[in-house]
């Protein structure tokens, strides 16, 4: 039987791991190879990095974007005896390859599958839709419609989520991971109904992310229709203080609410 | 002890390289016909889409399969185990090594694909592969394409119904996983060390 994946969501800043609110106000939580380890002791599913500031046009943390830092990716992955993800700051076939050549998984694409959609056609032909993931912020409007953001969630572009998982699925996304801006941070429950309308457009598998604060908030999500399940707050934090712990629920425990 | 890692261009090298170090058995990653053929064990890797690694496979075919032939043990993960069979339909029809019959086919019937995460295995028969591990154990699958079950099925998994997670060749020396062992926790690092005893 395939088990829903429930896969922490680590974001990169600098050479540090920090958990932002609504994609601001980073907090400092800990060493990256660090909590590899922690999770490689924990057997997770599958482990996603996104570097914030490799993609921002003009950085909120800093003057400019760095792109992959492909060093600092290979020693991650050097740990890693889960599926790893990197996202953040890709736009060259080149880069795909240095990445996936240091032993990670899948890519994540997300302002550069905006800004030029041929570009995730491109990495598929090469590497195989497996490795391609597409990642979609979103962020709720005013009139109750979903809109895309790109940029670290800084930059509205107009299109709805549900079009844009269609199309990256066409152009050979094997994989969407929808985020919630709204959510981020905020450990209230996912956007089930952004899950639905995304994971309903596509054939290809679904991560949900945003918004998870407890074990039970996984369940909801899946019946949404997402295939997998990542979340950033609750397994960075604990307890009602936010006292920085890196932690993963027994799989026992995960499978209670999931399977 | 040598194990070669088969670096034709294409393939997850690494992960595999790091989860044979880990072990105690260290591999080497290359491409040079002579050291495939002086090596103890092969570990063909393999991701992407299977035309483009035959293509590229092909001038290490011959070294691949006389070395089978001999005897030697073969290790064959994801896109390299569904090389194993005769034929894949992925983007038309494309030739494979013929180390097992049958052809490998798209997961068909309404199911999200990629297949990808951590399912289970349902043991068919013994293999030295499987030295220790359980029917019910957990491994992680990516893959669009897989082969029906067959004789030549090792163990199973169920994905919309059962399909091949481990196929072997009837001397046995030719082992090939759907799924990763390098990513699949200790289950499947249990297995890297399960073929390195197979030398």
């Amino acid at each position: 039987m395939l088990q829903i994946r429930v896969i922490p969501c680590l974001l990169l800043q600098g050479d540090g791991l920090v958990k932002t609110v609504q994609f601001k106000d980073p907090k400092y939580v800990g060493d990256p190879i660090n909590a590899v380890r922690i999770y490689n002791k924990k057997e997770v599913d599958e482990l996603i990095f996104l570097d914030i500031m490799a993609s921002r046009k003009k950085s909120l943390f800093g003057p400019k974007a760095t792109g992959p830092r492909v060093d600092l990716i290979a020693k991650i992955s050097d740990e890693c005896f889960m599926p790893l993800a990197y996202g953040g700051g890709i736009k060259t076939v080149e880069q795909v390859r240095d990445i996936l050549g240091t032993g990670v998984e899948k890519v994540i694409i997300n302002t550069q599958a905006v800004e030029d959609p041929a570009f995730v056609r491109r990495a598929a032909d090469i590497f195989g839709s497996q490795s391609i993931v597409v990642a979609i912020d979103a962020r709720r409007r005013p009139d109750g419609k979903y809109e895309v953001y790109t940029h670290g969630g800084a930059k509205p572009c107009g299109l709805d989520p549900a079009a844009h998982a269609r199309r990256m699925e066409e152009m050979g996304a094997g994989e969407i991971f929808i985020n919630s801006v709204d959510r981020d941070g905020m450990m209230n429950g996912y956007d089930l109904e952004l899950i639905k309308s995304v994971s309903s457009a596509v054939k290809v598998p679904v991560i949900a992310c945003g918004g998870a604060g407890k074990i039970d908030d996984f369940a909801p999500a899946v019946k949404a229709g997402a295939s997998a399940v990542a979340a950033g707050s609750f397994f960075v934090f604990h307890g009602k203080r936010r006292a920085v712990l890196i932690n993963y629920p027994a799989r026992a425990e995960l499978g209670s609410v999931l399977d | 002890m040598k194990i070669a890692i088969i670096d034709y261009g294409a393939g997850n090298l690494n992960s595999v390289a790091r989860g044979l170090a880990f072990v105690g058995t260290p591999g080497r990653i290359t491409g040079d016909p002579a050291e495939i053929e002086a090596a103890d064990a092969l570990v063909l890797p393999g991701v992407g889409a299977f035309e483009a690694c035959m293509r590229q496979v092909e001038p290490l075919k011959k070294v691949i399969l006389e070395r089978v032939d001999a005897g030697v043990p073969l290790l064959g993960i994801c896109l390299g185990m569904q090389m194993f069979y005769e034929a894949s339909e992925e983007n038309g029809r494309h030739e494979g090594l013929k180390i097992v019959p049958g052809t490998v086919s798209r997961f068909a019937g309404g199911l999200k694909v990629p297949h990808m995460g951590w399912n289970s295995l349902s043991v068919e028969r013994e293999h030295p592969l499987l030295k220790g591990i359980e029917t019910g154990s957990y491994v992680y699958f990516v893959h669009s394409y897989r082969a029906e079950v067959s004789p030549c099925t090792v163990a199973s998994a169920d994905y919309g119904g059962a399909f091949t997670a481990i196929v072997s060749n009837d001397a046995g020396n030719a082992v090939g996983t759907q799924f990763h062992p390098e990513k699949s926790g200790p289950v499947g690092l249990r297995m890297l060390k399960n073929f390195a005893e197979m030398i």
